[in-house]
């Protein structure tokens, strides 16, 4: 993690044209693109680490916000290291700031207008049959999706001898949110702590 | 008009959605979209729960992070281009600034068993905030025009699918969303003759 990286400006452009390409690709989030994006930034270029690598996703996923900062993070850690690292001064940190500019235009941008394109369009078309049939069409599909997403996050702990406890903290939140008022932010934060506390 | 859509109230300014959709971010550790939707559809009742899962249907379907998508929807649908760029940089621009902070501070920390062990509890957490508001969600299937046990076992299977049998996402969209769309389209135009039935 110590060497500089050498980026050139054509570098530069390719990160970005190969978020941008993602951004395009990722039906369903960034994060799906990220096995990908490791492909390329890890395995062939050598931008990142592997550490650092995961370490911005994880990071992005217990801060708040959305998760596709763990892009920002990539972009930051990336132009950081093209600077000589966090403790080459204002110079490195400007390169961060670069990198996080580039990776997250690149990621936002073309998914963003393709969006905005669309919505448009069902929004002036909004009483032709296909696009309602569309609209309501897909409502049992996403709620299914949705009730997947979080089966699939919980099943990261996929041993239940030694998961059981993680599977009754995921059952207790289901049940609190959908039976009380209690803040979603106190249910995290009693999560995390059990968590920290190596209880799970 | 239901009870429920009598009761709903827009933003009144793009400073209203930017400091909004800050608000938001700002509470959503792990995943913004179970904030959102109570947000949204409880506490600012911007949107019903029909309404919300309609624009979340398109959120989903178009490449890009989903709630991304769906700041953008709602700011474009409410002021425009300019509502969509104030919604968006409200949900990233003081998350971003927060997660680089935090690995300026902590870079090497969250590799941390104590860091590790939290991540474990919030996510056993979040896997549960998101399945009860895929569950709380589900509640408008009885609206939709598949009927209650059609749209029931589109769900079912969805979730079967992606959750249990790891089916990739693209393929569910395309297959099943295709299928319930049809069927849908089909239905609507069953309603429309009957309609037009019965106004003879």
């Amino acid at each position: 993690m110590n060497e500089v990286l050498n980026l050139s400006p054509q570098d530069w452009l390719s990160l970005f044209t190969h978020f941008a390409l993602l951004s395009l690709l990722g039906v369903g989030g960034a994060i799906t693109t990220a096995p990908e994006m490791h492909r390329y930034l890890v395995d062939e270029k050598n931008w990142l680490t592997d550490a650092s690598f995961s370490s911005s996703i994880a990071l992005a996923q217990s801060a708040p916000g959305p998760n596709v900062l763990f892009v920002a993070l990539m972009g930051w850690n990336i132009g950081l290291r093209a600077g000589g690292g966090l403790s080459a001064g204002p110079l490195a940190w400007a390169l961060g700031m670069m990198g996080v500019l580039i990776t997250m235009v690149g990621i936002m941008l073309p998914s963003s207008i393709l969006t905005y394109k669309a919505t448009q369009w069902t929004h002036q078309n909004r009483d032709l049959r296909s696009v309602r049939a569309f609209k309501s069409g897909m409502a049992p599909i996403v709620i299914g999706l949705l009730v997947s997403t979080g089966w699939l996050l919980s099943a990261a702990h996929h041993d239940f001898q030694q998961d059981w406890k993680a599977w009754l903290v995921t059952a207790a939140a289901t049940v609190l949110m959908l039976k009380t008022n209690l803040h979603l932010l106190w249910m995290i934060a009693i999560g995390g702590v059990l968590g920290g506390a190596g209880l799970l | 008009m239901t009870s429920e859509e009598s009761e709903i109230r827009l933003p009144q300014s793009k400073t209203e959605l930017f400091v909004a959709f800050t608000q938001m971010a700002l509470q959503g550790v792990g995943g913004v979209l179970v904030i959102v939707q109570h947000e949204l559809v409880n506490r600012r009742k911007w949107l019903t729960q029909a309404q919300f899962v309609e624009e979340w249907s398109v959120a989903q379907v178009m490449p890009g992070p989903n709630v991304v998508n769906l700041c953008l929807i709602l700011g474009g649908k409410y002021f425009g281009v300019a509502g969509a760029l104030a919604a968006v940089s409200g949900l990233i621009l003081a998350p971003m600034l927060l997660v680089l902070t935090l690995a300026i501070l902590f870079g090497g920390v969250s590799d941390s068993a104590v860091a590790q062990g939290a991540l474990k509890g919030m996510g056993a957490v979040s896997g549960g905030l998101i399945m009860a508001t895929g569950l709380k969600l589900s509640k408008t299937l009885p609206q939709s025009p598949l009927g209650l046990w059609l749209a029931i076992v589109f769900a079912v299977i969805t979730f079967t699918a992606v959750g249990i049998f790891r089916v990739p996402l693209i393929g569910v969209l395309l297959g099943l969303g295709l299928l319930a769309c049809l069927l849908t389209y089909r239905a609507l135009g069953r309603a429309a003759q009957r309609d037009e039935g019965d106004a003879k």
